[in-house]
């Protein structure tokens, strides 16, 4: 073990040498990759392992102790509001027996070779960190315990681990942490497979219950790495590390996907005091990737003189190269979107005959689902500092992915690798949109210029929603036979999306296996006749991702549908459910089509129907499903399952006369099997909840002309104090024998539907285009 | 030529009248805790007092902050501040926390005026403020901690 964070060469050639089984190889995939995954799944190695820079359990990476006893967790994942800091370190501590006091946590830089893989996406941080890091612990106690049992001269077995100390049983004799990582970090690295983890009674983090839990503060919680620096202003984002003498810059951006930099006057911009410089920004063309769109920037010696000299600027942009983009308006596009929905598209799944189960229905039920392009919006928009100085261009950033932040700054620069390093601040939120490197590049290609000197290129809140990457619009068509006992015997669903990977490949208009992958075809419902359909959609815009990605507009479009034809058949809305789901039983991915299933092991990681019960059953308890409801007020339920997870919500609402909404409770009902650290579970899914509130409600990115028409919060709406339901109240289901699932984004994707099912509960109207905005008026 | 007193200190700055103070906060004085979020009064992340008020200082020209100007580098010398950011923490309040301290100065602001806010009143004072993470329900029961 280290004594000190000095020697990071030397470990990483232990690491290398002897954990890291995963590494994949062509970073230049790094993000795609992930987007990319066609029929070779086969071959494919899953969780940590198959990810690019693999994983390592090395505990000389993760673990450094001073002679004081200070213990220092090395975390190599973004911090982005999920409490990962906290989280992972806390499984460290565990394992190691470390005073939580004690114990500080250090950023890693991102270098994938090191700390294997550190693309904080996905919600797969814990999911495929929790094992590794309880062997880092566990190997670093145990190192801890040998060196103690050298010192004394007795046997390894005879020496325990108590709190940030070791003991000989028969002797008494003791000594601290301190005193004893000098020794420890000479000793070879215990084998992982021959590591004992603790046992579940010895734990005093993993899996605890700590903190607030539904509103009562009962026990007291670890204290979160952040928090002191976080409410006494300290804490450090992207845009505040200290710097001499920084520069600040702004870029304007083509206002239309694909448009260039035509003529302009710099002289308007350096005019403005402060303003020192106007740089060209190479754009990508199209598709954009991850690459700057290009465009113009402004650097100052301030971000308000930037922005001033940005806005001074007349530029006009060459519309030649985005012609079809141009014409890239969002009302028109749904009605494109509408007709093609009523044609047959690419047939992703099938069972049975949908088109004779339809014939011998009973009653045949249709309807149609819009979801609008979404922006993430984080509070903090991309920013990134970059100082280039002698051939060696070093960056800090509030970035999701910091090893293709590396790898694309070097391949922009014209540099290697190795002479670039990215530091990650704390993510002032992210939600995706940070995992695309985007805007890390823009600040070291303007720093090029400046010679030794840090630039911070800013992101306004124009920016971040004027040139994004948009969540995909979606238009869901669903048909559905039921027969005499309103039992469903037939299922249509046509999904229409433009696809991600459209990114790439400008002319990709189908749903990726990955897009597939996330709740299309992995819809869990027993009934004879199912067909799936991926009708094309094209691209206008960059299409990113936010949290949850397109299990967003499937878990809408489904639970939506369930819900009516619930209504139809006359039923219970949760028997009715209950009853598509049919027997419990593990569905493996595989064999629905599904070749991604979150990079796991289609082996390990089913789709569980009995889980899915398991949320519908506890939600339902816990809210008091089926209880007579006033007038004007209503129960609404929906479920979903996605990145190893299982999720159950209800809402409770009212709907005054004049259209105006009450949340007065929302109650979730959360399987993810094993439990890291339940307080920032809650948390995730109390901030799922709101997230959901506002996708539901609020949401809106439309475009008119290629242009986006929202630029602020103003028109952009996303869910404030007032939106907040009364309570909110979370229910986590014990499984810890399952495979651990992720929790920042699988409580997002039933949210919307259950909040517009109980909207339809309060009201009898039924919303099927989102946001809601003011359908319930009048 | 802007005189401004910040946190009990005193400065000369040679700046533009206009500039809002949100940046000769951040950028010409170097205190970070001060967030920019929307530049356009809509999420409150830039929140600091002026007297004691909060005020949005990303809409504040720098002219017009006259008075004493406290950011959240300093609220924690307020004794109603120190109880705020105690229930933050034992509440676990922040997710990534980047608005927080813009919610924070905007509930000490809130508190001062009124020491015992109900729910209505809490939500009344607080919706100017924007959380992403969406922890609205951790800081009212923060505010009511306090
Ligand atoms: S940055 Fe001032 S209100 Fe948003
Ligand atoms: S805690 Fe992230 S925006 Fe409020």
């Amino acid at each position: 073990m280290e004594s000190g964070p000095k020697d990071r060469l030397q470990i990483a050639n232990v690491s290398r040498r002897r954990f890291l089984t995963g590494l994949a190889g062509a970073a230049a995939l790094v993000i795609a990759a992930r987007w990319d995954l066609v029929e070779t799944a086969e071959k494919r190695k899953y969780g940590a392992e198959g990810m690019p820079g693999g994983y390592t359990d090395n505990p000389n990476v993760f673990i450094h102790i001073d002679p004081d006893g200070t213990v220092t967790v090395v975390n190599h994942r973004s911090e982005m509001g999920q409490g990962i800091r906290t989280s992972n370190a806390m499984v460290i501590a565990d394992e190691l027996g470390a005073d939580w006091d004690r114990v500080r946590v250090k950023q890693a830089e991102g270098d994938h070779s090191v700390y294997g893989n550190q693309y904080t996406e996905a919600s797969r941080s814990m999911r495929q960190w929790f094992d590794p890091l309880r062997r880092a612990g566990a190997a670093a106690r145990q190192m801890l315990e040998q060196a103690a049992a050298d010192r004394w001269q007795v046997r390894l077995s005879e020496v325990k681990t108590g709190v940030h100390e070791v003991w000989h049983e028969q002797s008494g004799r003791k000594l601290g942490f301190g005193e004893l990582a000098e020794a420890a970090r000479t000793l070879e690295v215990p084998d992982p497979a021959s590591l004992i983890l603790r046992e579940d009674h010895e734990l005093r983090f993993i899996g605890r219950e700590s903190g607030l839990i539904n509103g009562v503060l009962e026990t007291s919680r670890p204290k979160a790495i952040d928090g002191e620096g976080i409410v006494s202003g300290t804490a450090v984002y992207g845009a505040d590390v200290p710097f001499d003498n920084p520069l600040y810059a702004v870029i304007a951006r083509p206002p239309v996907y694909g448009a260039e930099l035509g003529r302009f006057h710099e002289s308007d911009a350096l005019n403005v005091p402060g303003v020192l410089k106007v740089v060209r920004i190479e754009g990508a063309g199209l598709p954009a990737a991850f690459n700057p769109l290009g465009g113009l920037a402004v650097v100052a010696t301030n971000t308000w003189a930037a922005m001033q000299g940005r806005k001074a600027l007349k530029i006009h942009w060459d519309y030649g190269p985005a012609e079809d983009n141009r014409s890239y308006t969002s009302s028109a596009y749904r009605e494109i979107l509408e007709a093609r929905a009523q044609i047959p598209g690419e047939v992703i799944r099938k069972e049975g005959n949908f088109s004779k189960a339809m014939e011998g229905a009973h009653q045949r039920i249709s309807a149609t689902y819009y979801m609008p392009h979404l922006a993430q919006t984080p509070m903090e928009p991309p920013v990134a500092t970059a100082r280039v100085q002698k051939g060696n261009a070093e960056i800090w950033a509030p970035t999701q992915n910091p090893q293709a932040t590396r790898t694309k700054v070097a391949e922009r620069l014209g540099l290697d690798v190795t002479n670039v390093t990215v530091n990650v601040t704390l993510l002032g939120g992210a939600f995706g949109r940070k995992a695309k490197p985007d805007f890390a590049i823009e600040a070291a290609a303007i720093a090029q210029w400046f010679e030794g000197r840090p630039v911070t290129l800013q992101w306004t809140r124009e920016d971040d929603l004027q040139h994004g990457y948009y969540q995909t619009v979606s238009l869901d068509h669903l048909e559905a036979g039921l027969d005499e006992r309103g039992r469903a015997t037939a299922w249509l669903h046509r999904s229409l999306s433009p696809s991600t990977m459209s990114l790439l490949k400008a002319d990709f208009e189908h749903k990726s296996k990955v897009e597939q992958g996330m709740g299309f075809n992995t819809t869990p419902f027993d009934i004879p006749a199912i067909l799936l359909e991926n009708p094309p959609a094209t691209a206008h815009v960059r299409i990113g991702w936010i949290r949850s990605v397109y299990n967003l507009p499937h878990a809408w479009a489904i639970q939506s549908f369930a819900h009516e034809l619930a209504i139809a058949a006359g039923k219970d809305h949760r028997a009715f459910l209950l009853e598509m789901l049919g027997e419990d039983r593990k569905i493996s991915n595989r064999s629905v089509g599904d070749t991604y299933n979150y990079d796991e092991d289609p082996a390990i990681y089913f789709i569980d129907t009995g889980r899915i019960r398991g949320v519908i059953d506890r939600v339902a308890a816990e809210s008091g499903w089926g209880k007579e409801m006033p007038r004007g007020r209503g129960l609404g339920l929906a479920f979903h399952h996605s990145f190893g997870s299982y999720a159950a919500v209800v809402f409770d609402v009212e709907v005054s006369e004049g259209g105006s909404l009450t949340i007065h409770r929302a109650d979730i009902a959360f399987d993810c099997g094993p439990q890291a650290n339940p307080e920032r579970i809650r948390s995730q899914l109390e901030g799922a909840c709101i997230m959901g509130i506002g996708v539901a409600l609020l949401n809106e990115v439309s475009f008119e002309n290629g242009v986006a028409q929202q630029d602020n919060f103003d028109r952009y709406r996303i869910p404030r104090m007032n939106n907040a339901p009364r309570e909110i109240r979370i229910h986590l289901v014990e499984n810890p024998d399952e495979p651990m699932g992720g929790v920042g984004e699988p409580g997002l994707p039933p949210v919307a539907p259950a909040l517009v099912n109980a909207i339809y509960a309060a009201t009898g109207k039924r919303i099927r285009r989102l946001p809601v905005g003011d359908q319930l008026k009048g | 030529m802007a005189s401004l007193n910040i946190n009990g200190k005193e400065y000369q700055l040679d700046v533009p009248d206009q500039m809002p103070l949100l940046w000769v906060i951040r950028d010409v004085l170097g205190l970070k805790g001060t967030k920019f979020g929307c530049g356009k009064a809509q999420c409150g992340a830039c929140t600091v007092h002026l007297d004691g008020v909060a005020i949005r200082s990303c809409t504040t020209p720098v002219s017009g902050a006259i008075g004493e100007i406290t950011t959240i580098e300093a609220i924690g010398n307020d004794p109603i501040g120190q109880r705020l950011q105690k229930a933050w923490l034992d509440l676990g309040v922040p997710q990534c926390g980047f608005c927080q301290s813009g919610q924070i100065m905007n509930a000490v602001s809130l508190l001062r005026q009124n020491p015992a806010p109900g729910r209505d009143e809490i939500i009344h004072a607080m919706s100017g403020n924007l959380c992403r993470c969406g922890t609205y329900n951790r800081i009212i029961a923060a505010i009511q901690r306090a």
